[in-house]
């Protein structure tokens, strides 16, 4: 019988098979940062163990460094610079790469990875954060750990693992106007809930897969961990392959060429069968937009609020009741013309430099609506730079956004710079949980384009109205 | 190797449901509530956001089951599927354990949650919704009395109620938690494994090795 890709990844990185699905790992690639990155290099330094290949490590600082203009060590977070200066310190006695604070190559830690060639396809890559799993775009086999798992993968560069059940999610069809990436993995949390791959590794395929560009593609792996999923891989093809040529970290040369010769062949086989099958029509899909407290609490843009007197069964009515309490809306009430106080741009979904050039077109000749606080944090220094140098950060400016210093930022609440109580956001980031972005703050889930259109109609506006 | 791990073997205890699905690690540890870069002091900030009726002042909720008699003491969790989801900060296990969890009960898991759970001594137990949900019931009629029995050798979880449910754990998970090893001691008696494996892997993808 033929393997999937998530086998083909698997197989080529065991060490040791433990026995009852349980496999020794191979880890190419361990990624840091400095809010639970910290914690894994102190405990290691404790045990009084130390990192094995420190070449192969890497750090950044982006959850806990503030976003505003002239930054330094010092964070709006209370305690904030202890994290910053403990994993300055740690990551330099290890002696791994750390992307600092002032180095253009800082950045939010899976953009900077993808965009600096340290993922690669076909790679293990794991990192003390969630989202992790974006970089399955890249086919990779990559997924977010514990700190403890973390301490394990930096002494040993292995990991013992429980092997995952399969899933491939196939989306085929045409996107219709309007309609993104974020879109097409709401849609699936929508559809399957926020449980939906629990267990599970999943594999994006189909002819939409395929027909997106390599960033874009980012954005529907960064979403598999809100689907519950292990990780979410895609399989690499020219798209990707080019997408990586000249990265800095990238092989060149001959080794390029064996690399490349060997990612051609990540795919799975064409007899290959999966534990879960899920196929989606993307001309289906209309913009999405979040109502409630989880992922999956997934509305079309015009659409309206449920009922949860409608609701499938009693967990999930008691989950919508709860979830329209906090988010004060109203069964029925439809879900576009609900008034913000804030759009924010930003964050490892969604806040690449082709994102950015979307916003642009749409906020185009507009401004951002009175009362409503507009903030774009681009995901990296290198997004930044690249940004600046096409005039994004002076359009956006124009239009009464908000410009940031790269880094998680408003993603989510750490005690620093929120969102105020109960105030309404929309967001192109990946988590609307209760308290997430701030105090009571009542987060929307869209795409950065409804992001925009939102943020200049001062209420959740559907993009494709704006032109 | 060094024993870094209480371990688990058998545990009684009233059991604490709270019964939502879907409970996320943001709401078991708000990320303003780790404050220090350290695996200590987190407890106080367990549940903050649900526990407080003023989180900054520490004002307790009294409607939170965590602070009523005699589900405060509870050292098992009854909930929802997918406990556990979201974020990957393991300071959701540090403050569960801080307080005094030893055992979460639920229909699924967040996978990272689930993995840091049984690093850190506190057993994770997957049994049927229906199940979950009778032990509920009988966990808030919760007299002191009630205490429900699991016994990690045998797989099992004993309702006060009478009749034993097993459970699934996969043989390693059981054994870090039997055992309180360390995995990364564990993991070192392959060592001529992995130096194996990446010598020839050095040969095969030379593009990985910086």
């Amino acid at each position: 019988m033929g393997r999937t890709l998530i086998q083909k990844l698997w197989d080529a990185h065991t060490v040791a098979d433990l026995g009852d699905d349980a496999t020794l790992l191979y880890m190419d690639r361990v990624f840091l940062h400095e809010r639970t990155g910290s914690v894994s290099l102190k405990g290691l330094e404790a045990a009084g163990r130390k990192v094995r290949n420190p070449e192969q490590v890497f750090c950044t600082m982006d959850h806990i460094v503030d976003t505003l203009p002239g930054r330094g060590d010092d964070t709006i977070m209370p305690s904030g610079k202890n994290f910053i200066t403990t994993t300055r310190d740690a990551a330099k006695a290890a002696g791994i790469k750390l992307f600092d604070i002032g180095d253009d190559r800082q950045g939010i830690v899976h953009v900077v990875s993808a965009e600096q060639g340290i993922t690669l396809p076909g790679l293990t890559q794991v990192c003390p954060d969630s989202h992790t799993c974006t970089l399955g775009a890249l086919g990779a086999l990559a997924w977010g750990i514990g700190s403890t798992e973390g301490e394990h993968a930096l002494a040993t560069k292995t990991l013992a693992v429980n092997k995952p059940k399969s899933m491939r999610v196939s989306f085929d069809g045409e996107l219709g106007f309007g309609v993104t990436a974020k879109d097409m993995i709401l849609h699936l949390i929508g559809e399957y809930t926020a449980a939906g791959g629990v267990g599970h590794a999943i594999e994006f395929t189909g002819s939409a897969i395929r027909a997106l560009p390599q960033e874009n593609r980012f954005t529907v792996c960064n979403m598999a961990i809100e689907f519950a999923a292990f990780t979410g891989v895609i399989p690499p093809d020219d798209t990707t392959i080019e997408y990586v040529r000249g990265r800095p970290y990238a092989p060149t040369g001959e080794t390029w060429d064996a690399a490349v010769a060997y990612w051609q062949t990540l795919k799975a086989d064409e007899d290959a069968t999966y534990d879960k099958d899920i196929a989606i029509d993307c001309g289906d899909i209309i913009p999405k937009i979040t109502w409630g407290t989880s992922p999956g609490h997934t509305s079309q843009i015009d659409g309206t609020v449920p009922d949860p007197s409608e609701a499938p069964d009693a967990n999930a009515k008691t989950s919508w009741e709860r979830a329209l309490e906090y988010m004060n809306l109203k069964p029925g009430q439809p879900i576009e013309g609900v008034p913000i106080d804030a759009a924010f741009i930003g964050s490892c979904t969604n806040s690449r430099l082709s994102d950015l050039r979307e916003v642009v077109k749409v906020v185009k000749g507009h401004r951002v609506a009175e009362g409503v606080k507009a903030i774009v944090v681009p995901g990296s220094s290198q997004v930044k730079l690249a940004a600046e140098a096409e005039g994004i950060d002076q359009a956006l400016v124009d239009a009464g956004f908000e410009w940031r210093e790269s880094g998680c930022s408003m993603c989510f609440y750490a005690g620093g710079e929120s969102f105020g109580e109960q105030e309404r956001v929309v967001s192109s980031t990946n988590r609307n949980f209760e308290n997430r972005q701030g105090p009571r703050t009542r987060t929307h889930l869209a795409s950065p384009t409804s992001v925009a259109a939102s943020a200049i109609a001062g209420k959740i506006a559907d993009v494709r109205k704006l032109g | 190797m060094t024993l870094t791990m209480r371990k688990f073997t058998t545990l009684s205890s009233v059991a604490a449901p709270i019964m939502r699905v879907n409970i996320d690690t943001d709401a078991i540890i708000p990320s303003r509530e780790m404050k220090g870069v350290t695996k200590d002091g987190l407890s106080v900030g367990m549940f903050a956001n649900w526990r407080y009726t003023n989180v900054d002042a520490r004002v307790e909720n009294p409607d939170f089951i965590l602070n009523k008699a005699p589900f405060r003491d509870a050292e098992i969790l009854l909930s929802g599927e997918n406990f556990g989801c979201g974020s990957s900060r393991e300071h959701a296990v540090w403050a569960l354990k801080e307080w005094g969890i030893r055992c979460v009960i639920a229909p699924s898991f967040g996978t990272i949650f689930y993995g840091n759970c049984v690093r850190n001594g506190i057993l994770p137990i997957v049994l049927s919704e229906d199940n979950v949900k009778a032990f509920a019931v009988v966990a808030e009629r919760g007299a002191n009395g009630t205490l429900f029995t699991v016994d990690l050798l045998a797989q099992t979880v004993t309702s006060p109620e009478g009749g034993a449910h097993a459970f699934y754990i996969a043989p390693a998970d059981k054994e870090m938690l039997v055992e309180g090893l360390d995995p990364i001691g564990l993991t070192l008696k392959q060592d001529d494994a992995i130096l194996a494996f990446r010598e020839k892997d050095m040969a095969q993808r030379p593009w990985v090795y910086l």
